[in-house]
């Protein structure tokens, strides 16, 4: 009789890396309903090319470092990436742009640092940030929402294939337009309330679509909070943090204003960066409470840099500024273990 | 309702607690044999006090304790002693140990045994001696003698008493079935903690997953004052630590004891043992264990004798190995697995789960931390398990101590969280040894640090001490110098002498005196001066040969020493073996220097015999009292060796300790302290040998004359006597009274200087005066009798 020699524990819970990335990309859904809804099938077609490339990406390092790509392709992590820079570009990006964000986010910034887990920057957003430096035009060429455009004017599935394979004219290009938080920021005029009135962008709290697309991307957030995905700890505390900034700025609506609490967290990639990519946690703070600080942090850069900075949307921006933090985050938040009077760093201090 | 506390983190694993609940508990009968492991506690094994054959009777004890932490095993049944060997005992290494093999007869025929009717009326250490005689350890799971838990800390009053009823353990039900089932007993068994412990309040902790227990515990404990706490069921509420922050919110200080903040925790097992010992007089042995899993058919919870054979309690419960891949004793989260199912159940054996394949799974094979933090969330201690894993692969010791390795209770909580499938409890445990195993070898090299930093310094001591001494001889001879000079005495004796020593000394060939008796007296001068330094050649050849001997066995000693190191892989053996070579050096060097001595001695250092026969034999004499420096008297030895002996016996003492701590620890070294003691106690048996060879009581050498102490005197005496008898006797009787009476009070003076000098006596001038003023006298005296020798001749 054989019995196995292992160590304890003998029983594992249900969770495995696997499933948390599938639980993400599932959660993922009904913020894509929504931008498919409203910007047309261009996300859609980022995702896909995106995904397709990833893997493809992902199987190469793999392979070159000569790893079992089964087993690694498995964990879905790569799909996740792909998935979120996929819904950070703008919609029926050009496939040479997506093929240039994921092979950075893949083959630099996950492998070069050792794969999986091991790397300091979220992929995402640091292959976004590549892009938005290098290629400013197509980046900031973002699709008017349907509302603003007749439904018409919207990418369906084809169009927005070829769209993004470099194909076809100018009609199907769908119309750009500048989205609220652009103008906002550019506005030096009017004040915040006749800016409303005027622009067909707005809508009721913030950009027409843009606050289904946020309140979309909190739905599938509060569900990986509820399957315990991770912790309401760096999410509540941006938001927080987002609000109190635009509480304390906003004065009272002037030209110069950044927007109030409601437009800033319903505006651009609040909620989506708030659930899908603060909560990264290869790349953020580890404890609970390095998580507010990280979160509340990043929140207080987004308003800073959307108000006064010079790029219109700031997510990408903060969390990789918050990534370079996080380590400090993590040495100053060291939790107090039983049986101890301070928490560890202190201790030795 | 009292108020309770929750402990960070935690987790809710499925229990699998209903399946062992069908039925009550059930005696699992008399195995044929039983196996009753000598260790089944915390601390020092109990020692055998049976032999093979015997019969013996249940409850008999069988091993007793050992040492304050450690407890004492008893028979579970009646039979003979088969064996007394190692066997596996249920361990995570699935090591051996030293056990009594019982071939039960099947009459479980019981040792005579009464319990305490009123053990109120006994005293607190009688009742804690009861306990300790028990053999009660521990039984939820670490077996910690419960009889140190109660005779400890009496320097801070108990303010808690807290009865462990957590088993937050899945599957495990032993607890849950004994306080349903024999609540009246561990509430009784509280009350002797109780008596005992004197505490403000007594708990009883029971996790609110067992409503059944908890109705028969209240019941039970109605009108006590004894009270039974609910609370949440999360795992791991059991852990001590954890409990005691769940019932009263208090923490135990990292590396500190429940005692330290008042408090003292039992497990109800344990109670419920103490209970049977005290009214009953039955020792510990036999327990509620519960045999579970899905390839056991009919899971329950067995009365088990301690040493029932694990294979007879699967077969009882119908166990197909075919379905079971993993055996573990304890629970899925903490337990460890079997290997043999030969292995006995022991005090602390609660639970034999069986588990399918499908039933718990072999683990995934572990993916790239995430860094997700669950673990950190689980975690009951608020421990980084992410961080720690980290470090832990790297070998960063220093930042996993800072990172508080060292708090971890090991409850395997993180690993079950840990999405990746990380076996992070593996990698602690793994960190853990290794941390230990470097913190053993820094504590031996600090030791041995320590040591050769004392030789050290004993050499500078007396290499200082020897430099003093030559110092204070040299001041005092010059003192004598120049007290003799202001004396202002011409021919000066005493002056010629040291002048004379002083050139032998400095290697400058002695002018054979003109007057033998003068030359004699002034070498015993010269020798009484305090000459010792400028050793003689047998005293040289002597010494090297000692040296040469000590090196010697120094030398083999490190050589020892060095191999031992080399075999163990120590870090120390470029130490040993330059320590090896330094030996060997200072061994040739000896060699040599002995070498040389002897070929310069070759020819015999024959003094240059003087024609005068009274003058050798005043040199003889001189030699000898030079000599009697060396030889030492039978009191002075017998005082050196009692010293020696004393400071040899606490040597030994101290080697015999550091071994018995090096086996304790399991120290590589073990072997080499006990070479250490051996040699030791072999030159202890020398010294003794010695002692005991010197002359029993020494006789006061009162039969000899009061100046007999001076051999230099008496032989001058003699020599003047001898050569007065052969000059002639019938001249000069005066001169030859004076010179003998001078003498006698030169030899006095002699004696009482020779006694200030030693002393460091401030009169010692004086008396060196008066000795040079008799000296004069007696060369006056001397002279005028050789004239009338002369005359006569
Ligand atoms: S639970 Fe596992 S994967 Fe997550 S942080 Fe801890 S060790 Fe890493
Ligand atoms: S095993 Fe150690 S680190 Fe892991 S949860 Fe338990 S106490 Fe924390």
């Amino acid at each position: 009789m054989a019995f196995l020699k292992v160590s304890s524990p003998h029983a594992h819970g249900p969770m495995s890396t696997g499933r948390v990335m599938r639980l993400v990309l599932m959660a993922t859904i009904p913020g894509l309903v929504a931008l498919t809804w409203f910007f047309g099938f261009g996300t859609l077609t980022n995702v896909l090319w995106a995904s397709l490339s990833a893997l493809a990406f992902e199987a190469l390092a793999l392979k070159l470092r000569k790893r079992p790509i089964a087993f690694y392709l498995n964990d879905c992590s790569a799909l996740v990436t792909a998935f979120l820079l996929g819904i950070a570009l703008p919609p029926g990006s050009p496939l040479w742009l997506i093929l240039v964000g994921t092979g950075f986010a893949i083959l630099l910034c996950k492998h070069m640092y050792g794969g999986m887990g091991y790397n300091p920057f979220n992929p995402a957003m640091a292959a976004y940030v590549l892009l938005l430096i290098s290629f400013p035009v197509e980046m900031t060429n973002w699709l008017a929402p349907r509302g603003a455009v007749p439904a018409s004017e919207l990418l369906g599935p084809i169009d927005a294939l070829l769209r993004s394979l470099g194909i076809g004219s100018a009609p199907i290009d769908g119309v750009s337009m500048a989205t609220p938080l652009d103008i906002l920021k550019q506005n030096d005029a009017l004040l915040v309330d006749d800016l409303w009135a005027q622009t067909p962008q707005f809508g009721t709290v913030a950009g027409i679509g843009w606050e289904w697309v946020n309140l979309a991307f909190l739905l599938g957030g509060l569900y990986l909070l509820y399957r315990r995905v991770f912790t309401w700890h760096a999410p509540l505390s941006m938001l927080l943090a987002i609000a109190i900034m635009a509480l304390l700025f906003n004065d009272g609506g002037s030209s110069a204003s950044g927007g109030g609490a409601l437009f800033n967290l319903f505006s651009g990639a609040t909620m989506f960066g708030a659930f899908f990519i603060i909560t990264d946690p290869v790349s953020s703070a580890v404890s609970n409470r390095g998580r507010v600080i990280y979160g509340a942090l990043i929140g207080v850069l987004v308003y800073i840099i959307r108000a006064w900075g010079n790029y219109p949307d700031a997510v990408a921006f903060a969390v990789l500024l918050m990534n370079f933090a996080a380590p400090f985050i993590d040495h100053y938040t060291q939790p107090r273990t039983y049986g101890h009077k301070k928490p560890n760093a202190q201790e030795k201090a | 309702m009292r108020k309770i506390w929750d402990i960070h983190g935690g987790i809710h694993p499925p229990e699998n607690k209903t399946q062992s609940l069908q039925d009550n508990i059930r005696a699992a009968g008399i195995p044929a044999q039983l196996i009753v492991p000598l260790s089944q506690h915390i601390g020092a094994p109990a020692a055998p006090i049976v032999n093979v054959g015997d019969r013996v009777l249940k409850g008999q004890m069988i091993g007793e304790a050992k040492g304050f932490v450690s407890a004492p095993v008893h028979a579970p049944s009646s039979g003979t002693v088969a064996a007394i060997e190692p066997r596996v005992i249920p361990h995570p290494s699935g090591m051996s140990a030293p056990c009594v093999v019982i071939n039960c007869d099947g009459k479980d025929e019981w040792i005579s045994h009464q319990g305490i009717s009123d053990y109120r009326s006994l005293d607190k250490n009688t009742l804690v001696d009861t306990i300790r005689n028990a053999g009660i350890a521990g039984m939820g799971g670490a077996g910690f003698p419960s009889s140190v838990k109660l005779s400890g800390g009496k320097d801070k009053p108990i303010e808690t008493l807290i009865l462990n009823g957590t088993e937050c353990e899945p599957y495990i039900t032993a607890d849950d079935i004994l306080m349903q089932e024999r609540a009246a007993e561990i509430i009784a068994g509280a009350e002797i903690l109780r008596h005992i412990v004197e505490p403000n309040e007594t708990l009883i902790g029971v996790e609110d997953n067992k409503p059944e227990a908890l109705a028969a515990m209240r019941a039970a404990a109605e009108g006590t004052g004894i009270e039974v706490v609910s609370f949440p069921t999360k795992y791991p509420s059991g852990g001590e630590k954890q409990l005691i922050q769940i019932l009263t919110g208090k923490e135990v200080p990292s590396g500190g004891l429940p005692a330290d903040i008042g408090i003292v925790c039992q497990n109800i097992g344990s109670a419920r043992a103490i209970y049977r010992a005290v009214c009953h007089g039955e020792p510990l042995i036999s327990r509620v264990t519960t045999v579970t899993g899905e390839a056991c058919s009919t899971p329950r919870n067995y009365d088990v004798l301690i040493g029932t054979p694990v294979q007879y309690l699967l077969d009882l419960s119908h166990f197909d190995a075919s379905r079971c891949i993993r055996l573990i004793m304890g629970g899925p989260m903490m337990g460890y697995t079997l290997q043999d199912t030969a292995v006995p159940i022991v005090k602390t054996s609660n639970c034999v789960l069986a588990p399918t394949v499908e039933e718990l799974p072999p683990p995934p094979p572990a993916q790239a931390c995430i860094r997700c933090g669950m673990c950190a969330e689980a975690c009951p201690v608020s421990l980084l398990p992410q961080q720690m894993y980290w470090f832990s692969r790297a070998q960063e010791h220093d930042k996993l101590e800072e990172h508080n390795l060292a708090d971890c209770i090991e409850c395997g909580a993180c690993s079950y969280v840990c999405p990746s499938n990380i076996p992070l409890v593996q990698y602690y445990r793994a960190s853990k040894a290794e941390i230990r195993q470097a913190q053993q070898d820094k504590i031996k090299a600090e030791r041995s640090k320590e040591r050769f930093e004392a030789r050290q310094a004993r050499i500078e001591r007396e290499a200082a001490e020897k430099e003093a001494k030559r110092k204070a001889r040299l001041e005092a001879a010059k003192a004598k110098q120049q007290s003799a000079t202001k004396d202002g005495s011409k021919d000066d004796i005493i002056q010629a002498a040291i002048a004379r020593s002083k050139a032998k000394k400095s290697g400058g060939a002695d002018n054979p005196p003109q007057d033998p008796a003068q030359a004699a007296i002034a070498r015993a001068q010269a020798a009484r001066s305090g000459d010792a330094v400028s050793e003689t050649a047998e005293e040289k050849t002597a010494r090297l040969e000692k040296q040469l001997a000590s090196t010697e066995k120094r030398l083999a000693a490190a050589q020892q020493k060095l191999q031992l190191a080399i075999d163990n892989n120590d870090d120390n053996v470029e130490a040993f073996r330059s320590g090896v070579e330094k030996t060997e050096g200072k061994l040739q060097a000896l060699r040599k220097e002995l070498d040389a001595h002897r070929a310069s001695q070759a020819p015999a250092p024959a003094e240059s015999v003087s024609d005068d026969p009274a003058a050798a034999a005043i040199a003889r004499a001189q030699a000898k009292r030079a000599g009697g420096a060396e030889t030492e008297s039978p009191d002075a030895a017998r005082e050196r060796l009692t010293t020696q002996i004393a400071s040899t016996e606490k040597r030994l003492d101290a080697a015999q300790q550091k071994h018995a701590d090096a086996q304790a620890q399991g120290d590589v070294n073990a072997a080499a302290f006990a070479t250490a003691v051996e040699k030791t106690q072999a030159k202890l048996d020398k010294l003794r040998a010695e002692l005991a060879a010197l002359p029993a009581a020494e006789p006061e050498p009162a039969a000899e004359a009061s100046n007999a102490d001076d051999p230099a005197a008496q032989a001058i005496a003699r020599a003047l006597a001898a050569r007065n008898a052969n000059a002639e006797l019938s001249e000069a009787d005066k001169a030859r009274n004076a010179v003998s009476s001078l003498e006698k009070r030169i030899a006095k003076t002699q004696q009482k200087l020779d006694q200030a000098q030693a002393d460091g006596d401030d009169n010692a001038a004086i008396l060196s005066d008066t000795l040079a003023k008799l000296q004069g006298k007696l060369d006056e005296a001397r002279q005028a009798l050789d004239a009338l020798s002369q005359e006569e001749g």
